[in-house]
């Protein structure tokens, strides 16, 4: 008998079916990964097995847990269900922790309330359980509060949680998304070395995951599942055309074809640019140029300072130090300073398209208001030809014209920010995260789009992102950030094919690769980023850093050159 | 979009109450003003037409209660028109402007919290001559520093919203960011909060005028019925009850409306 046999599950909210007939097997001790884009039932179908679907759900099927049926199961049972025999750990750990219980507190609560320890005993086992996740000094974080842990240890206390009652199945709902590459890969080799004969139920968008830590791979679309089988098998040759379009949305920094280096002239260029926010220090001393028609990303985790970095280039906020170039003309001072004409040159396009768009205000009014500010002649009649015709460019139809931004997808709203964008046919476009919110198919479609207006227009643009996969698909050039200081700048090929930098090498080993014949590595760094208000001496990267000397920690290291590429690290001789 | 059952049933219920306030005098042979002696506390009747009975000094209270009615709504609605013109553009110039001018701004509305507004207003009423007007301004200016307050902090978050961010860099003029960015988004939550001080103000003037500091005889409003109700309590005990009732069911509809208000914006929010 299987641990988990979930048999035709149906999830209907009125006439919308979420879940339409889904099947999922687990056997003990199995891991199990489901995978699919957004809205395509995986984390619904996970809730029902938790019993935890809104009460407007109307669910059929079947769904035994080691033979009872969970399905209509009253809450008592559920209860214990949950607490004892499923663990479950969320996408947003601070969410799923209570702000105003000590973490100790929260785990032992578990314990006691289902008799699985008594008081003496309590203790000392969530301590055990806070060691064994990899927190340091556990006696310490017991009685820590959730907003004293950064987002790594949260999650590492989520695990804890989940994994404490020894239970005999855990659900881990994109377990990792929320975090910084680095510490992903720690939490999902944390997941594997802990589960010992826990079966895991893996959800998540990223193959990557799913390649490295799944033994069978379920593929959800529309609320059905396309595509079952052996991690390996389904990779190496896939049933479904979904899966195929999936596994070819999935961009590998390990192989694939990188775009050549561009050699025009240097359009734009920021010199030893600082940016402090009162005594704390977000960018440090950081230089680069971008040629025409050049695309440079900017890479780094949460806190490198990418975002401060193009926020003060673009004078939204104030640049402490340093100079910004633009066409051989300096630009100084806040936006509102600056001249409509070179304001008109440099778009910027957000992260998260649906609070970048107005929520008032139409597709039409949106794209056109820059030309409200800047072609002040133009009439109505050639406004709306001028934003039906980038509509076009971006791929939308006419039709979008009249649609407010809650009546777009993701993928739709996020072209109609390009588009605005791009209405004044700025000479640099700067993206930051901008497809880091879209989904694999989505994201390709917008990268491409990216590609052909530079293609026809000779755009040069600055790519902010996290995700290295997509930099090393679109980028000439990348630069890479650690708590504000560039460490490393080098072509595309160059810094993928021979990083320089150990925290560079870190990054590019931290990556899950959506292929299950590449074993995953090592995590290979340990710890955080450190604090931005007291950054380590010398070299801010040595804490973490796998081959620091003794220099490291007392010298700042200048960015040398290293046969093309430019690198800050004392040891990037020897590597 | 449809409107919640809150709605509907608290809107029809004011409409209801509105059309009778304004159409109910005329409907009646008498008016507010004519003294009646052989009718003095008389118990409402269908016999003579004085629906709701009489007051002590035999005027017809149906008549005086209509017109109860009209001048606590009045009073209500255009208190809060003056706490919403006020209020949001003083919150809207105090969030996007932002920094000392937004500290210095609200420093001064916190002095003016500090205020007991209550004795305030008793002295202005005593000060100045009673009239129609100053009950306007006594209750505006009670009303719009919550407004402000609310419309500042909204703003505050808009102002941070990237769309608000594109619109800078574009060049946008701040009048147009305020006008077209900053302030249809400020709509739900203005309309929301405008129906919850409506109620606010209506509790106000009938404070006022239960203590005689407001409209003036022989004008009324619910609140001074109410407060001639109290002192007839034992003998004609209608006088007191039909205004208390139709205050409280004003009140009743202006909250539920509030109520609904903010339910349905969620709504469209969670959408």
């Amino acid at each position: 008998m299987s641990l988990l046999d979930v048999t035709g599950l149906t999830i209907r909210y009125g006439d919308n079916t979420v879940v339409d007939g889904v099947d999922i097997f687990i056997e003990r001790g199995e891991s199990v990964g489901l995978v699919g884009e957004s809205g395509s039932g995986k984390s619904q179908s996970a809730l029902a097995i938790l019993g935890l679907l809104p009460k407007q759900a109307k669910v059929s099927g079947s769904i035994e847990f080691d033979g009872q049926q969970i399905l209509g199961a009253d809450e008592d049972r559920l209860n214990t269900l949950r607490a004892r025999r499923i663990g479950i750990v969320f996408q947003d750990p601070m969410q799923a922790l209570n702000p105003y219980l000590r973490v100790g507190a929260q785990l032992k609560q578990i314990l006691l309330s289902h008799g699985l320890a008594d008081k003496s005993a309590a203790d000392a086992r969530v301590i055990g359980m806070l060691a064994k996740v990899g927190l340091p000094d556990p006696e310490r974080q017991f009685r820590a509060y959730p907003y004293q842990l950064s987002g790594g240890m949260r999650q590492r206390v989520m695990i804890a949680s989940a994994l404490i009652a020894e239970p005999d199945l855990l659900i881990a709902d994109e377990p990792t998304t929320a975090l910084d590459v680095t510490v992903q890969a720690q939490i999902l080799e944390l997941l594997e070395e802990l589960r010992d004969e826990t079966a895991l139920l893996l959800i998540t968008h990223d193959l990557g995951v799913i390649a490295g830590h799944c033994e069978h791979t379920i593929v959800f679309e529309r609320g059905r599942v396309v595509d079952a089988g052996p991690t390996t098998s389904l990779f190496a040759s896939p049933g479904h055309d979904h899966t195929r379009a999936l596994l070819a949305a999935a961009p590998r920094v390990d192989r694939g074809e990188v775009p050549e280096p561009v050699s025009g002239s240097t359009l734009l260029s920021v010199g030893n640019a600082t940016v402090s926010f009162k005594d704390l220090k977000a960018v440090s001393d950081v230089s680069f140029a971008v040629r025409r028609g050049e695309t440079v990303a900017v890479v780094g985790e949460s806190g490198s300072g990418k975002s401060s970095l193009v926020r003060a280039m673009l004078g939204l906020v104030p640049m402490t130090a340093g100079r910004v170039v633009y066409a051989g003309e300096p630009l100084m001072g806040a936006v509102e300073d600056r001249e409509l004409s070179k304001r008109r040159d440099l778009q910027l396009v957000f992260q998260d398209p649906v609070s970048a768009l107005n929520p008032q205000m139409r597709v039409q009014a949106i794209v056109e208001e820059p030309l409200l500010v800047h072609e002040r002649r133009a009439t109505a009649a050639e406004r709306r030809s001028r934003v039906v015709a980038v509509l076009e460019k971006v791929g939308l139809e006419e039709k979008y014209l009249r649609r407010f931004p809650h009546e777009l997808s993701g993928g739709q709203a996020q072209r109609v920010a390009i588009a605005r964008a791009l209405i004044l046919e700025p000479k640099v476009l700067i993206c930051d995260e901008a497809v880091a919110a879209l989904d694999g198919s989505v994201r390709e479609q917008v990268l491409d789009l990216l590609r052909d207006v530079q293609k026809e227009t000779g755009l040069s643009i600055i790519f902010i992102a996290h995700d290295l996969a997509v930099v090393r698909s679109i980028s000439h050039r990348v630069l890479v950030m650690y708590m504000g200081r560039l460490v490393e700048l080098a072509d595309n090929a160059r810094l993928f094919g021979s990083p320089r930098h150990p925290y560079t090498r870190a990054l590019l080993d931290s990556v899950p690769v959506p292929d299950p014949v590449v074993a995953p590595k090592r995590a290979p760094l340990r710890g955080e980023v450190g604090s931005l208000v007291s950054p380590p001496s010398g070299c801010v990267f040595h804490p973490r850093c796998p081959i620091a000397e003794a220099i490291c920690s007392n010298k700042v290291p200048t960015l040398v050159d290293h046969g093309g590429t430019r690198v800050a690290c004392h040891k990037a001789t020897a590597i | 979009m449809s409107m919640n059952r809150s709605i509907k049933v608290s809107v029809t219920l004011l409409l209801a109450v509105a059309m009778f306030a304004v159409a109910g005098p005329w409907l009646s042979p008498h008016d507010y003003l004519t003294t009646n002696f052989d009718r003095l506390l008389a118990s409402p009747s269908l016999f003579d037409l004085h629906l709701f009975g009489t007051d002590d000094l035999g005027r017809d209270l149906f008549v005086r209660t209509m017109l109860g009615v009209r001048v606590t709504l009045i009073v209500a609605i255009v208190a809060s028109l003056v706490s919403l013109i006020i209020g949001v553009t003083y919150g809207a110039v105090a969030g996007f402007v932002g920094g000392r001018v937004d500290a210095a701004m609200m420093r001064f509305v916190d002095t003016l919290y500090a205020l007991p507004f209550i004795f305030f207003v008793i002295l202005l009423m005593v000060a100045f001559e009673r009239n129609f007007f100053l009950i306007f301004v006594a209750i505006g200016a009670i009303n719009w520093l919550d407004m402000a307050r609310i419309v500042r902090g909204q703003t505050l978050s808009l102002r941070e919203r990237e769309f608000v961010e594109a619109a800078r860099l574009t060049g946008v003029s701040t009048l147009r960011i305020i006008f077209r960015h900053i302030a249809p988004n400020l709509i739900g939550i203005v309309v929301v909060y405008v129906t919850l001080t409506i109620p606010q103000a209506i509790l106000v003037e009938s404070f006022l005028s239960f203590l005689g500091l407001g409209v003036q005889e022989p004008q009324t409003s619910l609140g001074a019925l109410v407060n001639v109700g109290v002192a007839q309590m034992e003998g004609a005990p209608w006088m007191l009850l039909i205004p208390a009732a139709l205050l409280a069911l004003i009140l009743l509809c202006f909250n539920f409306l509030g109520d609904g208000l903010r339910d349905h914006f969620d709504a469209r929010h969670a959408e």
